[in-house]
């Protein structure tokens, strides 16, 4: 039953804040349904942990532990950076980038694109998980353009362009999955749910299903933002509002990647050879080189940090492709921690830039002295995405790469290069605009930064200590994945 | 003896799919692109309400009524209220010649004629000899997106592909379940709109429907 909130509570969000119009007290409501959202999440997740998976409306809907914990995520970051959202879109409101109608939009559209994630990750139809990944990113492609600057424009042009036709790709896998299951399932609406899919994964034609998860690694991969079809993501975290960066790096690549985690349950289970895995391999390990030499030349603070979220989606690529219990686990930790922090710096970064008036590194300098919170929280998000112990990034690294060593030692190399050049680059980048001299203004609202402390505050706690019930959650989820 | 004689139709109706692929390669102005579009969309109909009578797969019924509705009528008559309205039909100068664009295209069909070779030989319907056509308006659709600067030809590259992609769809196992063709079908129609919306704030900013403005944000 709570599934139906869960994926009911943002739709009608999103109606009645297109509605309701942009009121004083929108951005209230905005942060009150994803409260609801998050609450009815929480009721979701108690019981699959009480009860185990279960299968709801005639097996539309499948919950297990591998998506139930990203349903949780994905909640908690919505509301966290809808909390966020709150002062920093008054300040944007206030400094003339935006008006009444555009907030409205961007009202609607978030609570819309917050819905079509969680259909996305709730469903048991691979059809509809793929219709769901398409309304997500058309709710984000007029959010991506709200400030109607050239080089918004331009950027919401490239991530529709690119990611629809990525997920054409992905399109045509899910229709040579279904062309491969009708032969064992016959024709009609079941033939695509994941549940019966998985039952006789062993009967499908092995051909076909290669073929298949070639297109839809290629299709959901270019959410994912793997190398090389990486270039929507960066133009499209950097021009778009910094609530809008913030979910699509901490949970929209999630979702693509929990999509391509479902079509290799299937394939691996069909083939029987490690070829999804090794193409996951290479896709994530080209992701992490080519994010970290690309992060050296940035000069803008969204840019570099959008890169910075590819690199770690390359991690946790490499990582489920290793597969194997330890890499799973590692891969599921990392997700987590990544999606915490890169939301927690993006909220950080976003009032940074308000008060500096500019994304560009050069013109953002000794925030400690102005703003000492915002800087402080730029200066330990920095450092946690960095891998810096005790924060819990570094755990799920560490994780990683040991199991890399212990099994694909030729890879190790290269993610310790690539994670070295990351740490001296950004490290290097983010010091002056925290420690630096200079004088900024102040900003007219109180800056919302509890969600920051929220997120880098959890970090810090799975990392030094993960509650064993936690642990036992990531151990059950890794074992779906093929542990 | 009915279904082979049907099945002629079908072929016929593939290559004519195909056929106008070809055509919108090698159409210059806007207004001849949404006339194409909407001809394969008509084609793309009766091939599969023909399969759907012939083989009695009742639901590609209301997939060709979809189609119909959608691509022949709906979205053609917006492209042209659009066109009319941005005033922006006028000759388009691909950026490769097209001959040349003509002959990558050739290169392109051979290729998706192999790749379909093994999927088809396993595919148990009668029309699975059209599967390879399909692939081929993927992509060549695909390739009219590279060879055009302007908005809208790139989204009726985009909407030729999915065309395309129906196509395979019908070819390779009658077509997918109601419920995900419906779902398609919807997110395709709000990403008209979207786009709609779009196209003015382009034509806003840059006083122009050319892409070539756009080319600031590069991987630096």
């Amino acid at each position: 039953m709570e599934i139906y909130w869960v994926l009911g509570i943002p739709l009608a969000g999103g109606l009645f804040l297109a509605l309701w119009g942009n009121r004083g007290n929108a951005p209230e409501i905005n942060a009150l349904f994803s409260l609801l959202t998050l609450l009815a999440a929480a009721a979701l997740t108690a019981r699959i942990v009480a009860e185990g998976p279960i299968m709801v409306g005639d097996g539309w809907f499948f919950i297990d532990s591998f998506n139930v914990f990203l349903v949780a995520l994905t909640a908690f970051v919505a509301f966290t950076t809808a909390l966020f959202s709150r002062p920093y879109m008054r300040i944007e409101k206030e400094h003339g980038r935006l008006n009444d109608q555009r907030l409205r939009l961007y009202h609607a559209s978030y609570q819309i694109f917050i819905g079509a994630m969680l259909l996305a990750l709730t469903t048991n139809n691979m059809g509809i998980l793929w219709v769901s990944m398409e309304g997500a990113t058309l709710a984000t492609v007029l959010l991506v353009s709200l400030y109607r600057t050239p080089a918004s424009l331009e950027a919401a042009w490239k991530y529709f362009i690119l990611c629809g036709v990525g997920i054409a790709q992905a399109l045509f896998g899910t229709i040579l999955l279904y062309f491969a299951a009708e032969k064992v399932l016959g024709a009609g609406g079941t033939a695509l749910l994941w549940t019966h899919l998985n039952g006789v994964k062993e009967q499908l034609e092995p051909t076909v299903l290669s073929l298949a998860f070639v297109f839809l690694l290629v299709g959901y991969g270019t959410k994912v933002g793997l190398a090389p079809l990486h270039n929507w993501l960066p133009d499209a975290h950097a021009e778009g509002p910094t609530p809008i960066s913030a979910v699509l790096s901490g949970l929209l690549l999630n979702v693509a990647l929990y999509a391509v985690m479902r079509s290799k349950v299937l394939v691996d289970g069909a083939l029987g050879t490690d070829l999804a895995g090794n193409l996951m391999m290479g896709f994530g390990l080209l992701s992490v080189v080519v994010a970290a030499f690309l992060i050296k030349r940035q000069t803008d603070v969204k840019r570099m940090f959008a890169y910075s979220s590819i690199e770690h989606m390359g991690l946790v690529t490499f990582a489920f492709g290793m597969g194997g219990a330890v890499a799973s686990f590692a891969g599921l930790l990392h997700m987590t921690m990544h999606s915490l922090t890169k939301s927690a710096i993006f909220f950080a970064v976003g009032h940074a830039t308000q008060s500096a008036g500019t994304q560009l590194m050069d013109g953002i300098r000794g925030l400690i002295k102005t703003h000492p919170t915002i800087g402080w929280s730029l200066m330990l998000g920095t450092v946690a995405i960095l891998g810096v112990p005790p924060f819990g990034v570094f755990a799920s690294e560490f994780l990683i790469i040991t199991t890399a060593m212990h099994e694909h030692p030729w890879a190790t190399p290269f993610l310790l290069t690539a994670l070295g050049v990351a740490f001296a680059s950004i490290f290097g980048k983010v010091q002056p605009m925290v420690f630096g001299e200079t004088e900024l203004p102040r900003l007219p609202h109180q800056p919302a930064l509890t969600p920051v402390f929220v997120h880098l505050g959890l970090v810090l706690m799975l990392g030094l200590f993960i509650p064993p019930y936690l642990a036992d959650w990531y151990r059950q989820a890794a074992a779906l994945l093929g542990g | 003896m009915a279904l082979s004689y049907t099945l002629q139709v079908v072929n016929l109706l593939a290559a004519l799919l195909l056929l106008i692929a070809f055509a919108m390669l090698s159409q210059r102005r806007i207004a001849g692109l949404v006339t194409l579009f909407a001809w394969q969309g008509g084609a793309l109909a009766a091939s599969t309400a023909i399969v759907a009578w012939s083989t009695g797969q009742h639901h590609l019924y209301y997939s060709a009524v979809l189609t119909v509705v959608l691509k022949v009528v709906a979205m053609p008559w917006y492209f042209f209220r659009l066109i009319k309205r941005l005033d922006v039909d006028r000759e388009v100068e691909p950026m490769i010649n097209i001959p040349t664009t003509m002959l990558i295209g050739i290169v392109l069909v051979i290729f998706a004629f192999n790749l379909a070779l093994p999927i088809s030989q396993m595919a148990g319907t009668v029309t699975r000899s059209t599967l390879g056509i399909a692939m081929a308006s993927v992509l060549l659709a695909f390739l009219m997106m590279i060879t055009r600067s302007k908005a809208i030809p790139q989204v009726i590259g985009f909407l030729a592909m999915e065309n395309g992609l129906f196509f395979a769809a019908t070819s390779a196992s009658y077509g997918m379940p109601l419920v995900v063709e419906m779902g398609v079908a919807l997110d395709v129609l709000v990403g008209v709109f979207v786009l709609g919306i779009f196209f003015f704030q382009i034509r806003e900013t840059f006083d122009s429907l050319d892409l070539k403005h756009m080319e600031k944000l590069k991987e630096r």
